[in-house]
């Protein structure tokens, strides 16, 4: 017989969530609509397996393109990253890079393509301006978290500048570099997906091979994504770095005239709400109007499809990662299978999200059901690789038992407070992922930013981002205190 | 070290962005098109278009090819382009936001363009002259969002014939992105209807694309204008007296059928703003404009 005694805050928490996702997934629209899914799901694998790297014009630019965006904009945010870490102890810093990072990469690049059009400026940062707030924050963290030791031994009268080169930067140094590589893997994504909008980088053409059922154009264009990134370790060396950017900035097409007028008449007229920009006697209640509109028409719907979407997502992924982290873990399979292992995760998580969901919606249709899926696969890649390196850390007993038994009883307890940590840690992430899928047609906020955008209505667009983005700071907050509280960490190498 | 290597880097960088961006200013008449279908073929029906002005005008003229219908309106404003291939309603928008801009040709079937409703045959909805509204409750797909054929019109009489939004009247509501997109997704089932472009419509059913056994026109609008060459107010100004007029000629005079195939227009007619404004009027009435 069961004990009665009261679960865990631990279960507590787990039943929670599984509630709440289960009530989300209960009103979702999870319908395949799609005639005959698996007809073009054979075709998508006969065109996988056919690539061919003539068909796409201008495919060696492209690339260059997808990497020359990422370099810079990387770059650039490490360096303004960077500075801000030092001072990130000021309240308005820390607010504004939680403010700047809670808008996805494809919203900046919509902002700054009315302001700057197709020049690379647009590209460069879309990247560099989300990416400066997370850099900020985790080197802010890695700066707090660094040894303290050395600086017991600092004689009494060292400058601040000398103590901080000298003993505080040098632990702190290898975190930076390992965890740039990291961003620079994300900004490789992320350029690559500006393409969807309208960059010329891989995805401008993805998404036309994909809308077009242009498979085997699609198979090429992926394999040399996921190339230009398996190999990143091999290229990307310090000493060939000033090359390379040197390089991104001479093949961008930065000819593109972009004028002061345009920015000016952005900020003064484009994103002053409609009413206001008419002016007139009844303005106040037009405005009151128009914001209750846009809060009964689009906010409204469009939150609850956010975080309905995000919640499903999250449960989804738990329990996929409780199948993925297996797959790479020592404790559970021989070394030939856990390489099979590691190339399928290696490839799910390579692949942006923002593809994936554009790859199932195109074989299922236009539910729910494509968004949960790609999001929690992608996800679950992340985590379940990091989970599978962490139980290589975990030492059984010569005579543990084998097999379920050993699965159950053994590894997922010993795994579960890390995995907990990582899927509260990827919550916010997910979110603002969630949003962004509403470009490709489901009706989460991103969906309204999109449609405002497409009747170039700036100033509702606008208002609607700022909504988006303060979600995610809700998130944020609120995962970060069931973190404390269930003392969940994530280590610096997690992140 | 690194970091000073880095810094010089970026300097340098960002000189040789300047100086480059100044050097290439030099004038280039550029033009783009809305991604209406087959996106995959843009540049190839495009770039026939821009050797054509090029050889006519005897001046650099360069396409772009835009991912949508609001990048092809920004590009306008913005001056990237000079001239562009607009659609009714996007048309009305690049106008309304550069002043003494004007609609200089329409293709010959424009003034007179129609919009097809589809449906996939398993829905067993048949042409019919009244607005079918069996097509209540059903899965619906417009096509692009900013499409005068794809949206602004049979939002327009879905709204007329049953009083409401078709977020209301049918079971889901989609957009599919061009109007190829839309037969294909309703041939294939994805959605039981959808509205399109009565020109991609025929098209297919010539190339073979659409297979009559599997979706089948069940209504035609009214007609109405649509599709435009659209061109700035200050091109006199940049590329010299009555480049604007010289514009339109070229255009009136095209009558190479293979580049007339890829807009598919049989010729082009000169056009006027003024064009365009019952367009104006039923995106005013459909709240697509404020």
């Amino acid at each position: 017989m069961m004990s009665r005694r009261d679960p865990s805050p631990l279960m507590r928490t787990t039943t929670g969530f599984l509630f709440v996702g289960f009530i989300c997934l209960a009103f979702a629209d999870i319908a395949v609509t799609t005639g005959d899914p698996w007809k073009e799901f054979s075709l998508l694998l006969e065109g996988l397996v056919t690539p061919d790297f003539y068909k796409t014009d201008s495919l060696a630019l492209s690339l260059a393109y997808t990497m020359a965006f990422a370099l810079l904009g990387v770059a650039l945010a490490n360096v303004i990253g960077f500075g801000l870490a030092l001072i990130f102890h000021s309240r308005i810093v820390r607010v504004g890079c939680a403010f700047v990072r809670a808008i996805h990469e494809l919203f900046w690049a919509l902002i700054f393509l009315q302001l700057f059009g197709l020049s690379p400026l647009t590209g460069v940062l879309a990247i560099t301006i989300p990416y400066a707030g997370i850099i900020a924050k985790v080197y802010a963290e890695i700066l707090e978290e660094a040894d303290r030791r050395p600086l017991a031994a600092v004689p009494v009268g060292t400058g601040r500048a000398s103590t901080f080169l000298f003993v505080r930067l040098p632990d702190a140094w290898a975190h930076f570099r390992t965890y740039s590589m990291y961003r620079l893997e994300c900004g490789l994504r992320s350029s690559a997906v500006l393409g969807f909008i309208g960059l010329p980088t891989l995805g401008f053409h993805l998404e036309t091979a994909f809308k077009e059922g242009l498979y085997s154009e699609v198979s090429a264009l992926l394999i040399l994504f996921y190339l230009v990134i398996a190999t990143m370790r091999v290229w990307m060396k310090k000493p060939l770095l000033p090359f390379y950017l040197i390089g991104a900035v001479a093949i961008l097409p930065w000819s593109i005239a972009f004028s002061w007028a345009h920015i000016t008449r952005f900020f003064t007229e484009d994103i002053i709400p409609h009413p206001i920009r008419a002016g007139g006697e009844n303005m106040m209640t037009a405005l009151g109007d128009w914001v209750s509109m846009l809060l009964y028409e689009q906010i409204w719907p469009g939150t609850i499809a956010t975080v309905q979407l995000t919640m499903i997502a999250l449960v989804v992924t738990g329990f996929l990662t409780l199948v993925f982290f297996p797959l790479i873990s020592p404790l559970m399979l021989g070394r030939a299978a856990r390489t099979g292992g590691h190339v399928f995760l290696v490839v799910v998580r390579s692949t942006p999200e923002y593809i994936l969901a554009f790859v199932l919606l195109n074989l299922w249709g236009p539910s729910m059901l494509p968004a949960i899926v790609a999001l929690s696969l992608h996800n679950a890649a992340i985590i379940g690789h990091l989970v599978g390196r962490f139980t290589e850390t975990i030492q059984l007993r010569l005579d543990a038992v084998k097999g379920m038994n050993r699965y159950f009883y053994e590894v997922v307890p010993r795994i579960y407070r890390p995995m907990l940590a990582l899927l509260f840690y990827r919550w916010e992430i997910i979110m603002r992922e969630t949003a962004i899928l509403g470009i490709l047609g489901i009706a989460t906020l991103g969906f309204y930013v999109d449609s405002a955008f497409a009747d170039l209505r700036f100033d509702r667009a606008l208002f609607l981002i700022l909504i988006t983005a303060l979600l995610n700071i809700c998130v944020d907050a609120i995962s970060r205190t069931v973190r404390a509280k269930l003392r969940l960490q994530t280590s610096l190498e997690e992140r | 070290m690194t970091l000073k290597a880095i810094i010089v880097a970026v300097a340098v960088a960002a000189m040789t962005a300047l100086s480059a961006g100044q050097a290439s200013a030099a004038e280039k008449f550029v033009f783009t098109a809305i991604p209406d279908q087959d996106e995959s073929a843009l540049r190839k029906r495009f770039d026939k278009v821009a050797k054509y002005l090029s050889t006519t005008l005897k001046r650099d003229v360069a396409y772009v090819p835009v991912k949508s219908y609001a990048a092809a309106v920004t590009a306008f404003r913005n001056n990237q382009v000079q001239l562009a291939w607009f659609g009714g309603l996007s048309g009305v928008r690049a106008r309304k936001l550069v002043k003494g801009s004007t609609a200089i040709a329409q293709g010959k079937a424009d003034p007179f363009f129609e919009t097809y409703f589809i449906a996939n045959v398993s829905t067993g909805l048949t042409l019919s002259k009244d607005f079918p509204k069996a097509i209540a409750g059903k899965t619906f797909t417009f096509g692009s969002k900013g499409s005068t054929s794809g949206r602004l019109m049979p939002e327009f009489h879905i709204r007329k014939a049953f009083g409401k939004v078709p977020q209301q009247v049918f079971s889901r509501v989609g957009f599919s992105g061009n109007h190829s997109r839309t037969v294909a997704l309703v041939q294939s089932g994805a959605y039981e209807v959808g509205a399109t472009n009565f020109k991609v419509w025929k098209k297919g059913l010539a190339n073979g694309t659409i297979d009559p056994k599997k979706v089948r026109v069940i209504w035609k609008t009214p007609g109405y204008p649509d599709y435009n060459w659209s061109i700035r107010g200050d091109v006199d100004k940049a590329f010299g007296a009555g480049f604007a007029k010289k514009v339109q000629s070229a255009l009136l005079s095209m009558n190479d059928p293979d580049l007339l195939k890829s807009f598919p227009r049989a010729s082009f007619i000169p056009a006027q703003n003024s064009d365009y404004a019952p367009i104006e009027a039923t995106a005013r009435e459909v709240g697509l404009i404020d």
